[in-house]
């Protein structure tokens, strides 16, 4: 019974601390609400930013590593995307890109 | 994804051996199953974004936004109604947003905080409890630091640096000034709200006078070495307006030491310069509330945690925005409303007993140089070992000795950002 307890016990420290080193890494939805703030809530922009939400993540990654490695024209998303690893951007695109 | 109840919570941390403050914080309104409640003061970039993202992130929050104003009046894009491009009506925005996302708007000036009963009182009578506390007060004026300049001399000689009346009369002003007549504005020392301001709103006077008042001058008296986006905005004088700008740093005897309203005179040490419209911007610290309260320190801003903004000097209340030590990060509408996204999700964790969360946060500034002429500014930061740092090459200015298209395509975007930013916050 005891080392039955001593499992539950580092399960639910598990549960509370997810996965160590992520838990140090921003919330995918914390990463995507940024974007908001030019391009419209959801991705929904209401002027001359263009709209996310009908894109698809694979597109938003992609494009943002072409903006990250100047392979497009440089807009201020060139100066912004390069302040994104890899893994930022794949977690923001997928909680962005059309669903 | 990772909610675990108070109970369980509370007992496994301590038997795990962890001193868990947010565990003990979250209060026992939680526990008994009550809605948490969370106040925010102060409607504007901050405030108003940390109010509606919380009911985004959780509708069981119980969400009080306290603002004095019925509407609010943008900063950002202020200078287009000195410049006579847009009406005070664009840069306007109802509350109406928020109360369709299930914020509760109270318009009552918060006169005080309570931090050990965890309240806030209210001008008109009556305290509002609170779990959590977010304030997003802006910014307050050192009336006191230049002579001859305090609150009754702003009703004449406007800072127009808090947009409403001030954006108003200082646009009448302009209106009312004889072709031939001289403007001088002088921005504040640093640290100060929206960096890049002044020189915009030099650039937008200007592009009103090449129309309307060929022959006028404009004199800055900057107390500082250089301003934000300098090599920007003097490419962009330069090319637009001729001899019409003429600035004066700390070096070049541009401090002004004294205020003579009574004679439209601005003293520096070595001159006095007469105006026909003087525009002045004084010395700054946090918010009203943010001083009342004792939230500020010896600086006039408010020292936080930068992980989650709680405050380094009364817990469970989070400063945010203009009022609060974000450095590296400027004091700008994008970075408050940023700030305020990162926030509102670590306030939603905590309040729950969960852990607050790692932030990221963005800055993008756009100015115009002229309606169809753009620049901008950008920089990410990460928290890491305890602080908000600038990520390593990213960020930065737009590249100077760009061709007229870019510009053009920078000041589209400007009315892009400001569209999106605003629907983002008050829609």
């Amino acid at each position: 019974m005891k080392a039955k307890g001593g499992l539950l016990l580092t399960a639910i420290v598990l549960l509370a601390f997810p996965v160590g080193a992520l838990a140090d890494e921003p919330s995918p939805t914390v990463l995507a609400n940024t974007c908001f703030s030019c391009h419209g809530t959801d991705g929904k922009s209401p002027g001359a930013m263009p709209s996310l939400d009908e894109k698809s993540a694979s597109y938003i990654a992609q494009t943002l590593r072409e903006f990250r490695s100047d392979e497009i024209e440089n807009t201020v998303m060139s100066r912004i995307a390069k302040g994104f690893s890899d893994a930022e951007i794949d977690a923001l695109a997928e909680q962005l890109g059309r669903k | 994804m990772r909610k675990i109840d108070r109970r369980t919570f509370t007992k496994m941390a301590g038997a795990a051996g962890v001193a868990s403050a947010f565990a003990l914080s979250a209060g026992a309104r939680v526990a008994l199953g009550k809605s948490p409640r969370v106040v925010v003061i102060g409607g504007g970039f901050g405030g108003a974004t940390a109010a509606k993202y919380l009911r985004r992130f959780d509708a069981g929050i119980d969400v009080t936004l306290i603002e004095p104003e019925s509407a609010f009046v943008t900063c950002p894009f202020s200078n287009t109604v000195i410049g006579g491009l847009n009406s005070m009506a664009r840069i306007t925005h109802s509350y109406d947003g928020l109360r369709a996302h299930g914020v509760n708007v109270v318009h009552d000036r918060a006169t005080g905080i309570d931090a050990g009963k965890r309240s806030v009182s209210l001008a008109n009578g009556g305290d509002v409890g609170y779990d959590r506390l977010i304030v997003s007060p802006g910014i307050s004026f050192r009336w006191d630091a230049i002579e001859g300049y305090g609150a009754a001399t702003s009703q004449t000689i406007p800072h127009a640096w808090q947009a409403g009346p001030q954006t108003v009369m200082l646009r009448q002003q302009l209106e009312a000034m004889p072709d031939g007549g001289v403007f001088i504005i002088s921005p504040p020392v640093n640290p100060f709200r929206c960096p890049p301001g002044p020189g915009e709103r030099i650039s937008l006077v200007a592009n009103y006078f090449k129309k309307h008042k060929p022959r006028a001058k404009i004199l800055v008296l900057d107390p500082k070495e250089k301003f934000s986006k300098q090599g920007l905005f003097k490419e962009g004088w330069a090319s637009l307006y001729g001899g019409m700008i003429e600035y004066r740093n700390a070096s070049n005897d541009g401090t002004v030491t004294r205020v003579d309203a009574a004679n439209m005179t601005l003293h520096t040490d070595f001159g006095e310069n007469k105006g026909d419209v003087i525009n002045f911007i004084p010395p700054q610290k946090a918010g009203e509330i943010a001083q009342t309260a004792g939230l500020a320190n010896d600086s006039g801003w408010c020292p936080v945690n930068q992980q989650t903004f709680e405050s380094s000097i009364h817990p469970n209340i989070h400063v945010i925005g203009d009022a609060s030590i974000a450095s590296p990060m400027p004091k700008s509408g994008f970075s408050a409303s940023n700030q305020a996204k990162a926030v509102a999700a670590a306030v939603a964790n905590l309040v729950k007993g969960e852990a607050p969360g790692t932030p990221k946060f963005v800055n993008t500034c756009y100015s115009l140089v002229a309606p169809d002429y753009g620049i901008s500014v950008a920089m990410v930061y990460d928290f890491a070992d305890g602080k908000i740092v600038k990520v390593k090459g990213s960020g930065g200015l737009s590249p100077s000795g760009a061709s007229a298209e870019f510009h053009k395509s920078e000041a589209r975007f400007a009315r892009g950002w400001y569209d999106a930013i605003s629907q983002d916050i008050w829609g």
